[in-house]
């Protein structure tokens, strides 16, 4: 089996983290799960700069992006990774508590592939997360690694 | 008769009926004076002739000639408005006869009263004939007036025309100079009128041609148009300034139920996540109340998340623009019954649907509304032997509206609490009995309400419940 790649998980709030890592691993993922606390973290990830300076692997196969966050917010890590030429072929995936249409609106045009409101239902939230996971982790066959590194 | 007449022909007509008026009255007086003139001088004329007359048939009369009477009265051939003429001598006998192919029979037997006296067309009388204080005998004639009466009515009746004709022509010149004295004013007044009703623009004045009431007119109309100026661009400062405000209660608005949306929500997933991982985790170290409670906490969760997604769409409802056009509701409530799986419950519902109208409304919005209706119907009956609904139609030509209703035999409700049905959260059943938020009604009330309509409902306990809303059959322009 090839070694999956890993899942970047933005996401402020801790119990969030918390619980979507319990979906995470009751429907058995093997793939590493990267949690970044805000945005700027995030973007650190990504261009593996300050704390993630030393980070070697290959780009997340897939980034769940809460839109509410501290420094920078979900809106502008979407903007940036897609006007970035390194990190614009990486999934997006919201998954925030927000069900506002013009959060929907604004998500998709700033070019989010997807857009999912996280349950109160803990049932319905592990299934959305197991499913999110399966989907974009799994079932989807992301773009070759070489796109992804400058021309 | 006048009335739709424009003002300057009415002024015109005006004048010039006065001056025919005056013409024709003063024709009529002049007319009065002149016949009686005439009358006179025909009477004078006759005396005269009837003086010359008797004196030259004195000799005739004495001397009992009348041979030479008749020679004297046929010198009248020369006046030949004599109709008759008569001498009758002292014992009052026809002595003599003008003219001679007269019958005796047509004159007076014997002479009359003396003097001439008009008798219609006709100048008739006697005059004594006289030498010195002796009365010898007596003269009649018989005088015809009529041709010369109609010569000179002939005449007077041109004259009266042509002068007339001349008069009215010079009158309706100076009329159409004197209208305008006071037609102008007025039809600038009019125009002006006009010129605001159709450009609604205040700012035009009329302009003031003189001091008389008219210009006093004027002025009032000026003073108006400025009011309205002023009282015009203070409601449009007041609209903006509330449209200001509006708006900015609106963002709030908007903010707050962004915030609830995201911030309310993220805690409740919180608890039932946890409450799911303990019971996961340790659910079996606690005994049976402990799992009670655990469960209590999840359901009191998810329900508060159902309410605050509720609170939510209903406020949604509230600020949504409204996209009308026209919608086929016989296909809509097909797809609301359809989708709804209200056909696969326990018992089977007996559905009775009536053909509705298209209406011209928000197809989503209104969609909600039957789905709502539709749903509650079922829901209410879902304990009763037989369900039964009834999805029907009433066109109010009165009120003009289409009512439209959803009538069920289920829990019905108390009357008393009508009120309560539409409100936001209000509920008249337990959440035991019937599941559900409150939130339904009060979004269908919103929805209708937001297209021009009503909403309103009857029941009564364990007999079922109809639930009535109305939509205006000429929509009126959305309501914000």
């Amino acid at each position: 089996m090839k070694n999956p790649r890993p899942i970047l998980l933005a996401e402020d709030n801790p119990n969030d983290v918390e619980l979507i890592l319990a979906a995470f691993k009751d429907a058995n993922f093997v793939n590493e799960i990267h949690v970044a606390h805000d945005g700027e973290q995030a973007l650190d990830f990504l261009h593996r700069r300050g704390a993630y300076a030393s980070r070697t692997g290959p780009l997340p196969a897939v980034i769940l992006l809460d839109l509410k966050m501290p420094k920078v917010d979900g809106r502008e890590v979407l903007r940036h990774v897609r006007t970035n030429p390194e990190l614009r072929h990486i999934p997006v995936v919201i998954l925030t508590s927000s069900r506002e249409e013009t959060d929907l609106l604004a998500s998709y045009q700033l070019g989010a592939n997807a857009f999912v409101v996280k349950p109160v239902d803990f049932q319905e939230f592990i299934g959305a997360v197991s499913k999110l996971g399966f989907f974009w982790a799994m079932l989807n066959e992301p773009p070759p690694l070489s796109s992804n590194s400058p021309l | 008769m006048l009335r739709n007449v424009p003002i300057r022909r009415k002024l015109t007509f005006l004048l010039l009926a006065t001056g025919v008026i005056v013409m024709v009255l003063m024709r009529g007086a002049f007319f009065t004076y002149e016949y009686l003139a005439f009358r006179k001088t025909t009477l004078r004329h006759l005396s005269t002739l009837g003086d010359i007359l008797a004196s030259n048939s004195t000799a005739a009369l004495t001397f009992a000639n009348p041979d030479d009477a008749r020679e004297i009265l046929a010198a009248l051939k020369a006046e030949r408005h004599v109709a008759a003429a008569a001498l009758y001598d002292s014992d009052g006998r026809l002595f003599a006869h003008y003219p001679d192919n007269l019958s005796a029979a047509t004159l007076p037997a014997t002479p009359g009263p003396f003097g001439y006296r008009f008798a219609g067309a006709r100048l008739r009388g006697f005059q004594p004939v006289t030498i010195g204080e002796r009365r010898v005998g007596t003269l009649y004639l018989d005088y015809d007036t009529g041709p010369l009466l109609s010569d000179w009515l002939r005449d007077s009746v041109a004259i009266a025309l042509g002068v007339m004709a001349v008069i009215l022509g010079i009158a309706y010149m100076v009329s159409r100079f004197l209208q305008k004295q006071i037609s102008q004013p007025i039809l600038a007044l009019a125009g002006t009128a006009r010129a605001i009703s159709e450009r609604r623009d205040y700012t035009v004045r009329a302009a003031k041609l003189g001091n008389d009431e008219l210009g006093l007119l004027t002025d009032s109309f000026n003073h108006m148009l400025e009011e309205i100026q002023a009282l015009n661009q203070d409601l449009e400062k007041r609209v903006a300034e509330r449209t200001a405000q509006l708006e900015a209660v609106n963002k709030e608005l908007e903010a707050f139920s962004y915030s609830v949306s995201h911030d309310l929500r993220a805690p409740l997933r919180h608890v039932d996540g946890f409450a799911n991982l303990l019971q996961k985790q340790s659910g079996t170290a606690l005994d049976a109340q402990g799992q009670r409670y655990l469960t209590t906490i999840s359901a009191a969760a998810r329900q508060m998340g159902r309410l605050i997604d509720d609170l939510l769409s209903f406020s949604r409802m509230g600020r949504t623009h409204m996209q009308p056009a026209e919608v086929d509701q016989d296909a809509l409530v097909a797809a609301v019954i359809h989708d709804g799986h209200f056909n696969q419950g326990p018992r089977t519902i007996t559905w009775q649907i009536a053909p509705l109208p298209r209406v011209r409304a928000d197809q989503a919005m209104l969609r909600q509304v039957w789905a709502n209706l539709i749903g509650n119907a079922v829901k209410y009956s879902g304990k009763v032997e037989n369900p039964r609904v009834e999805i029907g139609t009433e066109t109010s030509a009165e009120t003009h509206e289409h009512v439209f209703f959803v009538r069920d035999n289920g829990a019905g409700f108390d009357m008393r609490y009508r009120d309560k049905l539409f409100g936001v959260f209000q509920r008249l059943h337990g959440a035991a009995d019937f599941e559900g938020t409150g939130i339904g009604l009060a979004n269908v009330r919103r929805i209708v309400t937001r297209h021009g309509g009503r909403t309103w409902a009857e029941g009564e306990p364990g007999r079922g419940a109809t639930f009535y809303f109305s939509l205006p059959i000429q929509p009126a322009s959305p309501l914000p």
